[in-house]
């Protein structure tokens, strides 16, 4: 491959720039191992996040180019040639050049009331494949963050991250709904205090997912179905109270200790 | 009362490592009702047990009835080729099965059985079918249940905090330790009554690794400096099937499920070469011919087990030697093939991940063509030396758990038992540690001295005006490890390592560092590199001195095994306690196993 300018965002919250490095990538090296090999080299204090470096792990998220991406996962003979631009996730507080103050989300996740099954019977649990299949499809999530950081409502509006779970924590809150064990209800709590009603389902986050969640289509549209039927059907409610076991609120899941 | 200049805080219990290990075992310290905190260098839910693949190992017989904890407690002696410590194995096997079905209470989906149980897959060395599993993304599941019951519970998580040395007190006892924060580069110490190491492997220091840059060894080196001793430090684990191909993924891991699912291994003249390769202990049990192995995958009664389900050890080292005799892959490789023996829907279901890492990573489509593996390095069965029962180690107040600590999985480790022994383990640190509170015999505070040191040590490469890179110096590391410490060994290259690793010392004292303290990767690897070369030497020092062929320690000059060396593991202490003090290597006997579990292994034959 011919040479290629990185463009990388070097700074911290009071502010910077972009520096510049010329390197000829080698073939099959993705963006996370150029910014390595400036490390080895010309920039041993760049801050970055990576762990896994295979995509399992959701480190090393950065804006590659304007869009959100893995930099394991994204190689750089698939980019544009000439420059490649690598800013850090533009939603959350820098703290320095791509590494950024990602504890809005481990924040979200403090509030979502635990998982509260039934005690177990002996030999464990029976679930079927097919019902456990829906939670595994959110469960795939990996916390790279990057719907969070594509996501308008917050990504456009610091205001809105007192309100706002964002679609990470839809999935979450989706998946402990279909759990085919829970008997936590959260739908009230989604409602009034995580935002689910802010999402107009733009899908901007399922564009990115790196694991291919349908987060939109699978997640966030059943869960706003659900919630408004906890909130307005009064048959459904009446039927859920008769055929389902019973639910318990979410101001009373909240407190609820996990066996 | 500690009237440290830095940040301080104090917790009953501090654990230092986020994995599946130190996630349980704060679990069970809180619950037991002490205050809890776990230091973590990177963030939460990044631990390498994320990249555990295939499953958790625990015999409930959900797949095979025939299954119980007998026959596991012998696959796992016999994969570790008997050094194991038997009682970790024996607990292990007992109580493997009761932390899944707890993962399931805490809201685990793992795949199931057509009746609604759990599924259970096989893999190498285990006789039945026996891994619980999510797909080939078992180790994800198993961090982010324990993440969210951990989260749930209001236990603290102090991230991107990097321990860089334990503390005394005035007696002797692990009291705590010292840290800085990633973010800030500012110090901060903890004082504790107990302290759980739980901070999982070393592989970072070999150049084709399945291991991130958190693999430095810290807790391994740390325990060491504090007074514990580290055994069967040479026996390294080399998984048989890394990428290799691009380089730039070279060592990047790809699971056994695939072979566990009917994956083949193939040399480049397409024979399924592992039929040449089955040592004794393993004639009895395995299928002499391709018909026969292929009759196994769906009846293991109509068949006897493929040689390519092998334990690790024993595949990897038969890889290396087709390569060596001239049978490998233009990249150094041989194949991996499933694309010939199953649908591309089942792989697809079976192995998502695999299919989207070779897609994305190597532009190789898995239900079509075959992966190019090599062995990479993987997992370090040697560790801290504990108790069984408490995880204790020998030093006071100190516990570990998970990959640093030692003996569960003797020479060689299965796959599969690594997910149930942070399980099992993890919740007995957390016991041990409890239980070691409440004896009254807890250290109360810390030795300021200590802290200075650590924190003199740390602060040095900002010192000097010039000196080294340190990733030249990991960089030079990895490659000399790879070179004379590798997957097969022998005694004048393990003589040159352990000269080269004094030199490596002189060069980790004269690192300089570029930038500030705020999130500098550089200054951090300057921090990983002093535990980076104590790990090493006492590897080097164990690949020395056991002079035969076992597991994950492979001579050269000494093929075969040896019983004498059965008997008994090398444990290394410090004398001095820190990092550049000189190693003391020790013969240290092996527990003796009660008559009724070593019947167990005899009938089994």
């Amino acid at each position: 491959m011919s040479d290629v300018t990185m463009r990388i965002w070097r700074g911290d919250a009071n502010g910077g720039d972009f520096e510049n490095f010329t390197i000829t990538p080698n073939e099959g090296e993705v963006v996370l191992d150029i910014v390595h090999r400036i490390q080895a080299t010309d920039a041993p204090d760049l801050a970055c996040r990576w762990n896994c470096k295979a995509g399992k792990c959701g480190s090393c998220s950065a804006e590659i180019n304007g869009r959100p991406g893995l930099m394991c996962m994204t190689r750089m003979q698939d980019l544009p040639e000439g420059t490649v631009t690598l800013t850090p996730m533009k939603t959350f507080p820098i703290i320095r050049d791509l590494a950024t103050d990602v504890s809005f989300n481990f924040a979200m996740a403090e509030k979502v009331p635990a998982f509260l099954p039934p005690p177990m019977p002996e030999g464990g649990y029976r679930m079927f494949q097919k019902d456990v299949e829906r939670g595994q499809e959110f469960r795939k999530c990996i916390e790279c963050f990057m719907c969070q950081d594509v996501c308008h409502v917050i990504r456009d509006h610091e205001e809105n991250k007192t309100n706002y779970a964002g679609p990470r924590f839809f999935i979450r809150y989706a998946e402990l709904e279909m759990h085919p064990l829970d008997t936590n209800d959260r739908r009230e709590l989604v409602r009034e205090e995580m935002g689910l009603g802010y999402c107009n389902i733009t899908k901007c986050c399922t564009e990115v997912c790196p694991e291919h969640i349908h987060i939109t289509d699978n997640a966030i549209i059943p869960l706003k179905e659900r919630v408004v039927d906890a909130d307005y059907d009064p048959i459904a409610w009446l039927g859920r109270k008769i055929m389902r076991r019973s639910k318990k609120s979410a101001t009373e899941a909240a407190v609820q200790p996990a066996p | 009362m500690t009237t440290s200049p830095y940040e301080h805080h104090e917790y009953d219990v501090v654990i230092i490592g986020a994995g599946g290990a130190g996630l349980r075992a704060a679990i069970e310290a809180q619950q037991r009702g002490l205050s809890v905190a776990i230091l973590t260098k990177s963030l939460l839910g990044k631990a390498h047990t994320v990249m555990a693949e295939g499953g958790i190992a625990a015999a409930m017989g959900n797949v095979y009835a025939e299954d119980n904890w007998m026959v596991h407690f012998r696959d796992t002696m016999r994969g570790g080729k008997m050094l194991n410590n038997y009682r970790m194995a024996e607990l292990h096997a007992k109580e493997s099965p009761d932390r899944v079905h707890e993962l399931e209470q805490w809201g685990a989906l793992f795949d199931r059985t057509k009746d609604g149980k759990i599924l259970q897959r096989d893999f190498g060395g285990h006789r039945y079918a026996r891994l619980a599993h999510v797909g080939d993304r078992t180790g994800l599941e198993l961090i982010r249940t324990l993440q969210q019951k951990v989260v749930s519970m209001g236990i603290k998580v102090f991230m991107e905090c990097k321990v860089l040395q334990l503390v005394h007190d005035a007696n002797g006892r692990v009291a705590g330790c010292v840290a800085y924060w990633r973010a800030s580069g500012e110090f901060v110490t903890f004082s504790a009554k107990a302290v759980i190491m739980a901070t999982g492997g070393t592989g970072r220091s070999w150049k084709f690794t399945t291991n991130s840059w958190e693999g430095t060894g810290d807790g391994h080196a740390m325990s060491l400096w504090a007074g514990a001793r580290l055994i069967d430090m040479e026996c390294i684990q080399f998984h048989p099937t890394g990428m290799v191909w691009p380089l730039s993924v070279r060592g990047l891991l790809v699971t056994e499920g695939v072979r566990g699912d009917g994956g083949v291994l193939r040399n480049s003249e397409g024979k399924r070469f592992m039929f040449n390769y089955v040592a004794d202990m393993f004639r009895a049990e395995t299928a002499e011919t391709e018909e026969e192995a292929d009759k196994w995958y769906d009846d293991h009664t109509a068949g006897r087990r493929p040689p390519e389900l092998l334990p690790r050890d024993e595949v990897a080292r038969a890889i290396n030697t087709e390569v060596k005799a001239g049978r490998g892959t233009a990249h150094g490789g041989v194949y991996l093939d499933i694309a010939t023996r199953r649908t591309p829907e089942f792989i697809r279901r079976r192995l998502p991940s695999m299919y989207h890492q070779f897609m994305e990573l190597a532009g190789v489509d898995i239900t079509r063509e075959p992966m190019e593996i090599g062995p990479t390095c993987h997992y370090i069965m040697g560790g801290v030396k504990v108790d069984a029962d408490s995880a204790a180690t020998e030093a006071n107040g100190l516990f570990a758990a998970g990959e640093c600590a030692g003996g569960m999985h003797g020479a060689n480790r299965l796959g599969g038992n690594s997910l149930s022994d942070l399980v099992v383990f993890g919740r007995r640190a957390g016991m041990g540690a409890a239980d070691y509170i409440e004896s009254g015999h807890a250290a109360t505070d810390i030795d300021e001295s200590e802290v200075d040191y650590a924190i003199a040590q740390a602060l040095a490469p900002f010192e000097r005006s010039s000196g080294e890179n340190p990733y030249d110096i990991q960089r030079d590391l990895q490659e000399m490890m790879q070179d004379n410490v590798g997957i097969i060994r022998t005694a004048s290259e393990i003589d040159f390592a352990i000269a080269q690793l004094d030199a490596f010392s002189e060069r980790v004292k004269n690192i300089a560092v570029k930038g500030g303290r705020a999130y500098n990767p550089g200054w951090n690897l300057a921090t990983d590199l002093p535990a980076m070369l104590t790990v090493c030497k006492c590897v080097a020092i164990g690949a020395k001195s056991r002079e035969e062929s076992r597991g994950g320690h492979t001579r050269e000059d000494f093929p075969k095994a040896d019983p004498n060396f059965a008997k008994i593991n090398f444990a290394h202490s410090s004398d001095g306690g820190k990092w550049d003090s000189p190693i003391v290597t020790v013969e240290s006997t092996l527990l003796e196993m009660p008559d009724e579990l070593k019947a167990l292994l005899k009938e089994a034959k």
